[in-house]
């Protein structure tokens, strides 16, 4: 069999339905044999898209989302989402096309290191120097991507080999790295001291993030959030692990977190951290952060534990497996529930006292926050919502409200802009009968905007609802608040005419300017037919608030 | 009661484990000779702020696996970290935190001196009571070999220094463990 008719066959066998990408002259065996594969092809607009739909594939579902490109400037567009599923933990493969074998090395036409160049951001990487090693490096790659703690991984493929011919069999045998033994089950000696800690603990709080997703395990969050009252807060990329509706629910932390979680961060005397990183968009300042707590941490990766926090109590598994342990040697000890009655008084006096709020918009005008909580209504709050970065992306964190997890797709350790689009695209087409809504800002929509073609051209549904402020908003929000109000290349105008470029790409464009038509324009746009782009034009300078201004401390939120 | 926990775990009596050893670590690593593991290591060092001090790799008894070893400054970098940077790489096998008191650790370097006549001898005794060996000679200059641990190529070099170093050349240490494992 050619090698990469076998390179499709072992995709297939790895469960996949669904591949991202644009062909080029390195990889043109790959998409010949593409034409007899039997899983779908999105032909994206640009590799960068094709890599973030991948990934929102992968978030949305669950699965391994692949990539393809071709060699050289294929390959290096790529990179910024093999880094944004790196630094969220994305489960991803990502293929490319490589020049003939001769030609390595000799700076031939369209030749880039791409294994070399991303070395510091993949779980693990693949040169392929032979063409039987094809097959067995797919099996391996979707092994690595997918277990442990998930992240992308790159196989390269020179063009030479993968027109070779070689024997292919199915793999029976399931995959074995004699470097690589990803965690599951917990050290229940660990396991049993953390459930006697938290039975002693008066202040605790559950501190979760996107490992709690990536294990699939909200229903377990919950079950031990229920063991006792415990307050739950979740990171950005956590969000929906527990639901926002949610009794226990405290919003977010961190720098744009609610003051109730961030000062109960502040307060409590043992921190349960739950597939969370201590990332300094948490932490704040190192030094003052969280300064009466000790520290239980739950994570899949040992790496992360005692990196920038050092746990007291490590614990080491897949949070799946972990949190009911915890659970069951938590409710075993029959601890009385009443020691936490001070601590949920000192709470709700925080969330009375300082609610999330803003000031209405006046004569019509649309305030963001509004803008989020008329998305809520219009979509039932079940909406998948991907979006840029920026201040609509903390917007939508702190008022949408998820209730469940993997409706929040978003790039939050690498902030990457411009990734709200392509990653609806892969969502939409994972989840096809789900309502997939891209809330974009328009600094971020214009770098990937070329997707409304992929959107159009491939019938994928996507209804993108742009926050338009006329600014790159969080920058212009430092500049205002930090830089003295020097505004310096953050105005976005004079902005193309989103609803004319929208038609021009085909989609269906509409435009809402007034506060009382937003609601009734958006569920227009949720049951227009085919892909539409809805530009919302929203108050050019509101501020994010609350916020902890970078390197300050949780107790000195402003605003 | 169920053995090996405590039965009760107040908050206040839990401490967390020291980062810093303070000491000099030698890291002896095994990694799968594929393409690029050095270039895995060297980048993960340099990308996480670790400083090697020195480095050695060479082939092990199994063609297929190669040895690294590294020596790094546990005053300024916590090694468990760094441990556990090394073992998400797929590439690497197994990572040996050498005991130093269970530890043989060698390196080897190579010294060239200007060696005038008048000194000559001076030298030569030098590098006899170090169990060095001359291995090279000419009109003005003497190619001195030692090996020992670090400790002992650095004594020698500054016994040998003020007879003027023409130039030093060391491999970094390698390192096995005492006894029968």
């Amino acid at each position: 069999m050619r090698a990469a008719d076998a390179l499709m066959e072992s995709l297939k066998a790895e469960g996949t339905e669904h591949v991202f990408g644009i062909p080029g002259g390195a990889n043109l065996p790959t998409y010949d044999a593409l034409v007899d594969a039997e899983f779908r092809h999105i032909q994206v607009r640009h590799e960068q898209g094709g890599g973030h739909a991948a990934e929102g594939y992968a978030k949305a579902s669950g699965k391994v989302g692949v990539a393809f490109a071709t060699s050289g400037p294929g390959a290096t567009n790529l990179v910024t989402a093999i880094a944004d599923s790196m630094l969220d933990s994305v489960p991803t493969v990502f293929i490319t096309g490589q020049v003939r074998t001769e030609l390595i090395g000799t700076d031939g036409f369209q030749e880039a290191d791409i294994l070399g160049s991303t070395l510091p951001f993949v779980k693990h990487s693949f040169q392929v120097t032979d063409p039987r090693q094809i097959p067995e490096y797919v099996h391996e790659a979707f092994h690595v991507a997918s277990t442990g703690r998930p992240g992308p991984v790159l196989l390269d493929i020179p063009q030479d080999l993968s027109r070779a011919e070689i024997d292919y069999a199915p793999r029976t045998e399931p995959v074995e790295l004699a470097g690589y033994k990803p965690p599951s089950a917990p050290n229940v000696k660990q396991v049993r001291i953390a459930a006697k800690a938290i039975a002693n603990a008066r202040k605790p709080i559950l501190y979760t993030g996107g490992g709690v997703v990536n294990a699939n395990a909200s229903e377990e969050l919950r079950e031990l959030a229920a063991a006792d009252r415990f307050p739950v807060t979740s990171t950005l990329m956590g969000l929906g692990s527990y639901p926002a509706s949610g009794e226990n629910w405290l919003g977010m932390l961190g720098m744009h977190g609610t003051r109730a979680a961030n000062y109960a961060m502040d307060e409590a005397d043992l921190i349960v951290a739950i597939g969370a990183r201590f990332d300094d968009r948490i932490t704040g300042k190192l030094s003052e952060f969280a300064p009466r707590a000790k520290f239980i941490h739950i994570d899949v990766d040992p790496a992360e534990i005692s990196k920038n926090v050092p746990a007291h109590i490590p614990i080491v598994g897949d949070a799946k497996l972990v949190l009911p342990a915890l659970t069951r040697e938590y409710r075993a000890l029959q601890t009385d529930g009443s020691r936490l009655d001070g601590w949920w008084k000192q709470i709700k006096a925080w969330q009375d006292e300082f609610p999330l709020r803003y000031d209405e918009g006046k004569d019509g005008e649309i305030k963001p926050q509004f803008m989020i909580e008329a998305m809520h209504r219009a979509t039932q709050g079940d909406a998948i919502v991907t979006s840029d970065v920026g201040q609509h992306q903390m917007w939508a964190a702190q008022y949408y409200g998820f209730d469940k997890p993997r409706r929040w797709i978003n790039s939050g350790g690498l902030g990457t802009m411009g990734f709200g689009l392509p990653a609806a695209v892969g969502a939409k087409v994972a989840c096809p009968d789900e309502s997939v809504v891209c809330l974009a800002g328009d600094g971020s929509l214009i770098m990937n905007c070329q997707e409304l073609a992929t959107c159009v051209a491939e019938e994928i549904p996507v209804k993108v609802f742009l926050m338009n402020n006329g600014y790159m908003g969080m920058v212009r929000q430092w500049q205002e608040l930090f830089w003295d109000r020097r505004y310096s290349a953050v105005e976005m105008g004079p902005s193309p005419d989103w609803v004319k470029l929208a038609e021009a790409f085909g989609a269906t464009g509409l435009r809402c300017e007034d506060s009382a038509d937003l609601e009734e324009t958006m569920v227009k746009a949720l049951e227009t037919d085919g892909p539409v782009l809805l530009d919302v034009r929203v108050s050019p300078e509101e501020n994010c608030f609350p916020m902890i201004p970078a390197g300050a401390a949780a107790r000195d939120m402003v605003g | 009661m169920e053995a090996g926990t405590p039965q009760v775990v107040k908050l206040e009596d839990l401490r967390v484990p020291g980062q810093l050893s303070g000491r000099k670590h030698i890291l002896s690593i095994l990694v799968e000779n594929k393409p690029g593991v050095l270039a895995r290591v060297a980048g993960l060092f340099s990308r996480r702020g670790f400083n090697i001090d020195t480095l050695a790799v060479g082939p092990t008894d199994d063609p297929s696996i190669s040895r690294i070893t590294l020596t790094l400054d546990g005053a300024v970098h916590p090694i468990d970290q760094v441990t556990k940077q090394l073992h998400k790489l797929v590439n690497v096998l197994k990572i040996r935190d050498m005991e130093p008191e269970e530890t043989v650790a060698r390196e080897m370097a190579m010294f060239k001196v200007s060696a005038a006549v008048e000194s000559r001898s001076e030298i030569i005794q030098f590098a006899e009571i170090f169990r060095a060996k001359i291995v090279d000679v000419s009109r003005r200059a003497l190619t001195i070999e030692v090996t020992g641990s670090a400790d002992k190529i650095e004594a020698f070099e500054r016994m040998i220094r003020p007879h003027g170093l023409i130039e030093m050349v060391r491999t970094g240490e390698i390192a096995i463990a005492r006894g029968s494992d």
